[in-house]
């Protein structure tokens, strides 16, 4: 209050304060205000529905995370054999071949951060309605590294992409999706949505609420 | 509680989009950046330079993914028999049959959105670069631009080439075309790009643009 004569010293939201602030572009309105007069999106002092939102892509993401893991995701056929690769399968066989960075960017991407992913995201839905053990910059970190990250996921599905496309070589070899291929996509499809659905607002308020 | 009646006017806050906190707009020294105070994350930069950088490096990647997806992208050779592959070909392999949901997929990951993103991004900041004012519908190509960001994957797929070409290389020999390159320089400028947007100062430069 001292120096600059408004309520800004202490760390006020624009909740406390009565207004209501457009995630997407900053600007700041009275409370009531159901548009943005910046850039027309809908505004929302704190999405309520967004927890059900959350649980409900991320219950999706982890249902088609199953079948993505049980069935194969790439169906080679050549002259002399028909095999068929699940994704962990698929990770073997690199390691086999003596590619282990290569196996190693691929088991990290397809299984670490699905899975990493589903903990995540959950945890933090969690935390929003209890005390937690890990400091809100912690959660707020963990946040910015789950919305970060998850695109990544998608490396597997064009790696099969690529190579169903590459190889088609009549009765040679060819290579064609399974279909873990596509519910592996979709997985990853619906866990962005569950983190983006996610308002991280929430984590912050969850803290004030418990000081 | 603060007494709204104390606060600046509305215009010159600025509320952090993690965690709601206000902060008081500020003209920034150039090329300084400015954080929220509670979460640290970044607010406002002030490069005046970035809008005219942002149009530029967008432009040359509307011309580079025009390439990428026309010339041949890579192409398998296995004992005498070839196979050249374009971005469009590799597409439309999978329209046969079950594979069309991929196809889709596919195609609005590595193409469709991509560009769509850089069109509406020049669309939307395009007019400011010689003082201008924006189009009517600037702020919604921008939003848009926004909104699509985390569904733009090229770079992503540029890692699973790496992986895919690695996986035949014991198979086939595999050569990169001219497209392969073009793709690669597209994913720089793209990342390149998105490390010098920063959206509430294009925000704000749009508000300027409309007042000037």
């Amino acid at each position: 209050m001292e120096s600059t004569g408004h309520g800004l010293q202490r760390l006020t939201t624009a909740r406390e304060a009565g207004l209501i602030a457009c995630t997407r572009c900053g600007q700041v309105h009275a409370g009531g205000a159901v548009r943005c007069k910046r850039c027309h999106g809908p505004l929302e002092s704190r999405d309520t529905q967004s927890m059900q939102k959350v649980w409900a892509w991320l219950i999706a993401g982890i249902i088609a995370f199953i079948p993505a893991n049980i069935y194969p995701m790439l169906i080679t056929n050549t002259l002399v054999e028909h095999s068929e690769a699940t994704i962990l399968g698929g990770v073997v066989q690199l390691v086999g071949h003596h590619s282990y960075g290569i196996a190693a960017i691929v088991f990290v991407a397809s299984i670490m951060i699905p899975i990493g992913k589903f903990f995540a995201i959950a945890y933090l839905a969690i935390s929003v309605h209890r005390q937690q053990i890990l400091k809100m910059h912690q959660r707020h970190k963990l946040y910015d590294v789950v919305e970060f990250i998850g695109r990544w996921s998608m490396i597997d599905v064009f790696v099969v992409a690529i190579l169903s496309a590459l190889v088609q070589l009549g009765g040679v070899a060819t290579i064609n999706p399974g279909v873990a291929a596509l519910s592996f996509a979709l997985s990853v499809v619906f866990t962005m949505l569950s983190a983006l659905a996610f308002d991280p607002r929430l984590i912050w308020d969850a803290d004030r609420t418990a000081e | 509680m603060t007494d709204t009646a104390a606060l600046p006017p509305l215009d010159d806050l600025i509320a952090c989009p993690h965690c709601d906190t206000l902060h008081l707009e500020q003209d920034l020294p150039e090329g300084s950046k400015a954080y929220c105070r509670r979460c640290g994350i970044l607010l406002l930069t002030s490069e005046p330079q970035a809008i005219v950088r942002l149009v530029s490096l967008a432009s040359a990647a509307v011309v580079l993914m025009v390439a990428a997806i026309s010339f041949p992208f890579l192409d398998l050779d296995v004992s005498g028999q070839h196979n050249a592959t374009s971005v469009i070909h590799a597409i439309t392999v999978f329209s046969s049959g079950k594979g069309i949901p991929l196809a889709i997929a596919v195609a609005l990951f590595i193409v469709v959105l991509p560009l769509v993103r850089l069109l509406a991004l020049i669309f939307a900041i395009g007019p400011l670069v010689n003082g201008s004012k924006p189009h009517h519908s600037a702020r919604v190509a921008f939003a848009l631009t926004e909104q699509l960001r985390p569904w733009a994957m090229a770079e992503i797929f540029m890692v699973g080439v790496t992986v895919a070409l690695v996986k035949i290389a014991g198979m086939a020999t595999v050569t990169v075309g001219p497209a392969f390159w073009a793709f690669v320089a597209l994913v720089i400028i793209t990342v390149f790009n998105d490390q010098i947007m920063n959206r509430y100062s294009i925000w704000k430069a749009l508000d300027t643009g409309y007042n000037a």
